[in-house]
């Protein structure tokens, strides 16, 4: 396995730290060897359970039909078969789908922010009654599974000719998103003092514009953290879009994925597995500069919700 | 001041569009269905009433029965499974690993943010054993071991489902548990050693009371999303083989677009929602009355 020898060495040295943070001053050094031995045997079993399977994945995408049919499943590529991507991206349509995800997510990631931020703001920052009944009712929106809107929602974009679009998509995924971000948005809304819109207020500033240009700056690391919360939500959604997808041409990433084996003929491993590494390292890219962000984000909402 | 604060015209103005957006997507659409649940068509042929047939057909039919249980002995392991690996995860980030835990923290973290789909795929490959014998086979080939049919029957399937969504989540809960913990006083772990706990009886008696909420949170939050288990089963087993592993969320979607029944599959979603909330419910019960004892 390729990928032991740097994970080993990894772990090694997460595991001279701790042993460095160790409580010192202890009898029984034999006892504590043994213990840091066994971490270090747990931490890089870990390591290769959760790396290995997209290492073998990505050098499958890499390989022949005939290298991949005929080789073992351990082996190296004997060729190393980028053009696989290449047949992905424009015969496997993975480009074409790609855009229609962008298409999709992006104008309702915008919508989301924009809407559950201003919400969050009239329900936390300002006063008035039945705001936390308000509250409440985009609540009921966490818990209820989505396929208790589908069937109607499918009927009325029918009607209203939005079939053979990206709004029904748009449209859904707005709705969708609504309730977890207006609840998170009010919940970052808490820690920002009244007295600061007062302030702002009594400068003449009105209520709307205290929002805009005062309050959004303020909670701007919020926004990108739901922001980010929202974005893996959508892009890895495949319910919605498989149900408001009927047209081929509309597939988004997910949707073209689970049917690119059919349209490919079975036989073309080598460019799947390249659409599927297109679709996992695109993901992958985005936790690699923003992890933090996104593990708070994302337990963050947990807790809350 | 309160005078500003209160304007209710800017407060229609911030909170309209998204409670209109909300109300028109959700809301409104929520009741509809209750409405189609009566009725028996589609929307290209258009509906009937059909009374109370289509709950009738629900207490009667066995795929029904089979998917609910199915569904429910889902959510039950996987809950288990991703909560236990996840509070095992978080005790060694705590205790072994302390400061330098972020590296692997971050590591087991990220199947979280994959796209399901693309995962299903990649563990249908990776647990095969034709065309190619897949990794997982070929470890069992080489301690000698015949290679197994991981989608040939239910109870294989299932594991693999199971393995896969343990994989795919513990990071998830281990960084939940890990903020609960650490959320524990040093003092207090530190007087329980000087009175002589020490191992297993610390974690017992200290660190699993005092990290109770958290943990319960983690339960319903889990509950709540297995309950709902749709795109990693769709990608990983289509539900097969035969409907063994078709839970309540796939066999509404085959109900209403395989076979264009819309009132049924209404009547399916809203059986769904039920157990959903009935389920929250009783873990949140639960979880009150530990707390009081505890």
């Amino acid at each position: 396995m390729a990928v032991d020898t740097p994970l080993k060495t990894a772990s090694a040295r997460i595991g001279g730290r701790t042993a460095r943070n160790g409580r010192p001053g202890r009898p029984r050094h034999g006892r504590r060897l043994g213990r840091r031995l066994w971490v270090k045997a747990v931490v890089a079993v870990l390591l290769v359970v959760e790396v290995y399977p997209l290492v073998w994945m990505f050098l499958t995408s890499l390989k022949s039909n005939d290298d991949y049919l005929n080789h073992s499943t351990w082996s190296l590529p004997t060729h190393w078969e980028w053009s696989n991507y290449s047949a992905a991206w424009t015969t496997g349509h993975i480009g074409l789908y790609v855009r229609n995800s962008l298409l999709a997510v992006l104008p309702s990631l915008a919508l989301i922010l924009l809407l559950g931020a201003a919400a969050g703001f009239a329900l936390q920052i300002m006063v008035w009654k039945g705001r936390s009944l308000t509250l409440l009712l985009f609540l009921a929106g966490i818990m209820v599974p989505s396929q208790m809107i589908l069937l109607p929602l499918f009927t009325v974009y029918f009607q209203a000719g939005l079939s053979g679009t990206l709004w029904p998509l748009i449209l859904t995924y707005t709705g969708t998103g609504l309730p977890l971000t207006v609840f998170m948005m009010a919940t970052y809304y808490k820690s920002v003092p009244r007295e600061l819109f007062e302030a702002a207020t009594i400068d003449g500033a009105g209520i709307l514009r205290a929002f805009w240009s005062i309050s959004l700056p303020v909670v701007r690391n919020a926004v990108l953290t739901v922001g980010l919360v929202q974005f893996f939500f959508l892009w890895n959604d495949l319910l919605i879009a498989l149900t408001f997808t009927n047209d081929q041409d509309l597939r988004t990433i997910q949707v073209g994925l689970l049917n690119f084996t059919g349209d490919f003929g079975a036989t073309q491993y080598g460019p799947l597995f390249a659409a599927i590494c297109i679709n996992v390292f695109g993901t992958l890219l985005v936790y690699l500069f923003l992890n933090q962000k996104v593990m708070k984000g994302l337990t963050g909402g947990a807790v809350k919700g | 001041m309160h005078r500003v604060l209160g304007d209710r015209r800017a407060v229609a103005v911030l909170l309209g569009p998204a409670l209109l957006v909300y109300s028109l997507i959700m809301l409104v659409p929520m009741l509809w269905s209750l409405g189609y649940a009566f009725t028996k068509g589609n929307t290209i042929d258009g509906f009937t009433g059909n009374g109370v047939a289509n709950f009738s057909r629900l207490l009667t039919d066995p795929a029904v029965h089979q998917a609910l249980w199915f569904t429910l002995k889902y959510a039950v392991v996987v809950t288990v499974g991703q909560v236990a690996a996840g509070y095992l995860l978080a005790l060694l980030y705590v205790f072994f690993l302390k400061k330098a835990s972020a590296l692997v923290r971050t590591l087991v973290f990220f199947p979280v943010v994959l796209p399901t789909v693309a995962v299903g795929l990649l563990f249908q490959k990776f647990f095969q054993v034709a065309p190619q014998t897949g990794p997982v086979n070929s470890l069992l080939n080489a301690v000698g071991i015949e290679s197994v049919d991981w989608f040939g029957s239910a109870g294989h399937a299932f594991w693999v489902l199971i393995i896969m969504d343990i994989w795919r989540s513990m990071g998830f809960y281990a960084v939940l548990l890990f903020a609960g913990l650490v959320d524990i006083p040093d003092e207090v772990l530190e007087s329980a050693r000087l009175d002589g706990a020490s191992g297993l009886r610390l974690i017992r008696h200290i660190v699993l009371p005092l990290s109770l909420p958290v943990l319960m949170s983690s339960v319903i939050f889990s509950v709540n999303g297995t309950l709902k288990v749709f795109d990693s089963l769709v990608a990983l087993t289509g539900g097969g083989p035969g409907n063994s592993t078709t839970p309540l969320t796939l066999y509404m979607f085959q109900t209403s677009f395989t076979y264009s029944d819309y009132g049924y599959g209404s009547t399916i979603a809203l059986l769904l929602t039920v157990v959903c909330l009935m389920v929250t419910l009783v873990v949140f019960r639960v979880s009150r009355r530990d707390l009081t004892k505890g």
